[in-house]
């Protein structure tokens, strides 16, 4: 009886402990999720949801991935791994593709909630809306600059489980759609957007304008220029843009342009704070307060968990505050296309009839050219971070013989001499020693000068600039000079070239084809545009033909557009050493091509447009492959 | 020692029965063959000139590319079936057929691809003397009329291996040189200097063949791979 009772009240005790407290035990809601009622009722939390969006905008140079910034031979890469890069002969027809649909229906599903949203201010729902469809524009633009004509989904689809998908294929739109679609999306929201060049993170009127020239001007270029490379077209035009549809395309770009320098969006205006031109050029990236020139940007904060190691990779190995840095080492090309400051181009005057060319100062032989150059790169003989660099690669003895180290500041006895001197700077050049400055340079541009940014534990939090003030007006003026107006191109040239210290200003009959080249490769570099540039114009496949650079072709063509870009060259200081000599002490310069560099890049008319891969191709057969592959 | 028996019967068995269940057959037929001008192959850049076989019939279709060799040949395995052969528009140094041809492959076939190239490189001539190779070749221009397009250029290439093209940086080139005069196209002289490196061993031969790069033509035509001994 007794082992009667025990079970009995266990079971009693079963059925009354759990029907009573049901409803408020289990039925809690979660501490961890948010409704979407609950999201769309605050506008803090809903504008979370729109940071997440713009986290994940994409972009092709990024400051979180060094390499990125510097490709198609503007600059060596000084990392041993990376050396590869230099010793194959092009890229694979994936290469730089990007598909990413979940992003565009993530995008499509804040739009849809919040246009539902009733808890909401008119005002903060506009500017959200607003801002979201930025993002979804900027992000078919860069399907577009990539991959052609993409299909154009504008809702977020639903599937229905019936065992048929098909009517979730789209087919691929044509290119100028897509350019269309990005068009008037920035005329659409352009107004709904704060015109506030205060705020350079969030989407701005001036934002959607920018983004509204460049995509105006880049796909006016491929009406004009797709002409040349006719195979680089799809009959149903998914890739290729009629040409009779160039002028206005680039009376689009003016247009949106002008908008921005006239002030419509806001104070946006060149960078012009210190007095030092270079000095002024080089703060225009990491200067972060009350910036005139960024219109829109990634931003970054130390402290505040988003930080990029950019000046870590990159900083001189002499003195840096890791054991590393150098990376990015910029090639004689880019240094050498700086002009004169009266506006002339001219190679750096290393020798004179065979006979080398002897400076008394390391950094005499870079004097008195743009002053975007010494603010672009850490030259020999300048300073980062108030230390003084220390490249030069040997001593060069009175027979022309040279003596150097394999290791970085390494000492020997000259000849004639009892004592051991260095003669290797501690920032090399060696050749083949990674982060050292192989081609006699570093970067400078996006370097971060605060203390501690090249540490890991700290790093940088110079912002990324997307768009700017400089590039709009450099679109003003390819526009304005595409559409025959030569003399206002000239005037906008003549603005970003006056801050350079440039003391030659242009007429619209100096104003042509290279010039607008030009001007854009140097002021634009390590900015992630010179790529689609060159795509735009169709011009990689001329410039990156797959033939090495002879060292006599190197100087040759400076500011030319079809000059050769295949591989990276160097030029590297030497001390000179003839004790009773006038010029011993004094500093010569060598150029060379790196053992490293064994490959010549070549793109083919396949890399205009970035495969789709088959596995897309499978799930959707109503896309088209892309042309030539 | 009967347990020992079972296991081996057992063992025996498996083994003779488990795998035919997911067994494949394997590709039975070779698609080979050359792509040529009136039966003379035509010789390409090594991978980088392909034609595209499609297998209708399946639920995912996806193209088979068939990489054409430097010698102008080509070889696929394939399963025995019914294909659709396709040049790209504007592949290869030619113009290729623009129709897709059927084809029905049961067991080995050779097929010639008859393409109609823009020139033929005629009678190649190689030499070395004192650390330089020299080569001469006339052109032939096949296609002439509203489709004829000029010579950009024509290049003599040298490589320490067999594989010689102009495009496919130091595996395919040690070093390469432009003719400086291709004004008369039936009679072009090239020369290039081997160059020297100290960190290779020395070897008595070099390969050796004249590519040509057609204007606006992305690939380039070439002779065939001569070895020219020093």
């Amino acid at each position: 009886m007794k082992k009667h009772l025990f079970s009995i009240s266990f079971i009693l005790l079963f059925i009354t402990s759990c029907t009573k407290d049901d409803a408020l035990f289990l039925d809690r809601p979660p501490s961890s999720i948010l409704t979407q009622e609950q999201v769309f009722s605050d506008p803090s939390v809903a504008l979370s949801v729109l940071a997440d969006l713009y986290n994940r905008y994409e972009d092709f140079a990024r400051l979180d991935d060094w390499a990125t910034v510097a490709r198609f031979n503007i600059a060596f890469w000084s990392e041993a791994g990376r050396y590869p890069e230099f010793q194959n002969g092009g890229w694979g027809f994936g290469a730089w593709g990007i598909w990413d649909y979940g992003y565009i229906r993530e995008i499509n599903l804040f739009l849809e909630r919040c246009e539902a949203a009733t808890e909401l201010t008119d005002a903060v729902k506009s500017r959200f809306l607003a801002e979201a469809r930025f993002l979804r524009a900027s992000y078919y633009f860069e399907l577009v600059k990539r991959m052609g004509g993409v299909p154009l989904i504008l809702e977020a689809q639903e599937y229905d489980f019936s065992g048929d998908a098909s009517y979730l294929q789209q087919p691929r739109e044509t290119e100028a759609a897509i350019y269309d679609f990005v068009i008037s999306e920035a005329e659409a929201i352009k107004d709904l957007l704060p015109a506030d060049a205060g705020s350079k993170s969030r989407a701005t009127k001036g934002a959607a304008l920018a983004m509204e020239s460049r995509a105006a001007l880049y796909a006016a270029s491929i009406a004009k220029y797709g002409q040349n490379t006719p195979q680089v077209s799809l009959p149903g035009n998914e890739v290729g843009i009629p040409a009779s549809r160039a002028d206005e395309y680039y009376t689009t770009a003016l247009n949106a342009a002008q908008s921005i320098i006239n002030g419509d969006a806001g104070a946006y205006g060149l960078y012009n704070k210190k007095p030092d031109l270079s000095e002024n050029f080089e703060a225009l990236f990491y200067d972060k307060a009350n910036n005139p020139e960024a219109i829109f940007v990634e931003d970054y904060q130390v402290g505040g968990g988003k930080v990029h190691y950019f000046t870590g990779w990159n900083q001189p190995r002499f003195g840096a505050e890791e054991e590393e840095g150098g990376r990015i080492n910029p090639s004689l090309q880019f240094v050498q296309s700086f002009e004169l400051l009266d506006g002339t181009y001219a190679p750096l005057p290393n020798q004179e009839g065979g006979s080398p060319i002897y400076y008394d100062n390391i950094d005499d032989i870079f004097e008195g050219r743009d002053a975007r150059l010494a603010a672009t790169v850490i030259l020999p003989g300048s300073s980062f971070k108030s230390k003084p660099v220390d490249i030069w690669a040997g001593v060069v003895l009175e027979d022309g013989s040279i003596v150097t180290g394999d290791s970085r500041g390494q000492e020997k006895t000259l000849p004639g001499a009892s004592q051991q001197v260095q003669v290797v700077g501690f920032d090399g050049p060696i050749d083949g020693l990674e982060f050292t400055a192989q081609s006699g340079f570093y970067i400078r541009k996006y370097q971060d000068p605060t203390v501690g940014s090249g540490r890991r534990g700290t790093q940088s939090d110079v912002w990324f600039i997307r768009y700017r003030y400089a590039e709009v007006l450099l679109n003003a003026a390819e526009a304005a000079f595409e559409l025959g107006q030569a003399d206002l191109a000239a005037d906008y040239l003549n603005q970003v070239r006056a801050r350079a210290g440039i003391t030659t200003a242009l007429t619209g009959a100096d104003v042509d084809f290279d010039r607008i080249y030009h001007e854009r490769y140097v002021e634009l570099a390590f900015e992630g545009l010179h790529f689609f540039d060159l795509k735009r114009w169709r011009l990689a496949h001329i410039i990156l033909d797959g033939n090495p650079i002879s060292e006599s072709e190197v100087t040759q063509d400076i500011g030319v557009a079809t000059k050769r870009e295949t591989q990276p060259y160097s030029i590297w200081p030497y001390k000179y050493h003839n004790p009773g000599d006038p010029n011993d002490g004094k500093w010569l310069y060598k150029i060379l091509r790196l053992s490293r560099v064994t490959g010549a890049d070549r793109f083919q008319l396949g890399n205009y447009y970035s495969e789709i891969s088959q596995n897309v191709l499978n799930n959707n057969p109503r896309l088209v492959r892309n042309p030539n592959q | 020692m009967k347990a020992q028996i079972y296991i081996l019967l057992f063992g025996a068995l498996l083994l003779a029965s488990a795998c035919e269940l997911d067994n494949f057959q394997e590709p039975d037929a070779f698609f080979t063959g050359h792509i040529v001008y009136q039966g003379e192959p035509i010789p390409v850049a090594r991978n980088q000139v392909w034609f595209e076989l499609w297998q209708p019939g399946f639920g995912l279709s996806a193209p088979i590319d068939v990489a054409i060799a430097q010698d102008g040949s080509y070889s696929s395995r394939l399963f025995s079936g019914q294909y659709q052969l396709a040049f790209l528009p504007g592949e290869g140094p030619f113009r290729a057929p623009t129709d897709t041809i059927f084809l029905d492959l049961n067991g080995d076939e050779i097929m010639e691809l008859e393409v109609t190239p823009y020139y033929m490189i005629r009678t190649p001539q190689f030499s070395h003397s004192g650390g330089t190779v020299s080569a001469s070749c006339s052109l032939d221009q096949i296609i002439t009329g509203d489709e004829a397009r000029e010579v950009e250029r024509v290049t003599l290439i040298i490589n320490r291996t067999q594989f010689v093209d102009a495009n496919s940086g130091g595996e395919g080139s040690l070093a390469q040189s432009n003719a400086a005069d291709i004004s008369d196209l039936s009679r072009i002289s090239l020369s290039v200097d081997i160059p020297e490196d100290a960190k290779k061993p020395d070897q008595g031969y070099y390969f050796a063949r004249i590519g040509v790069k057609i204007a606006g033509v992305e690939d380039m035509i070439y002779t065939q791979v001569e070895k020219v001994s020093l």
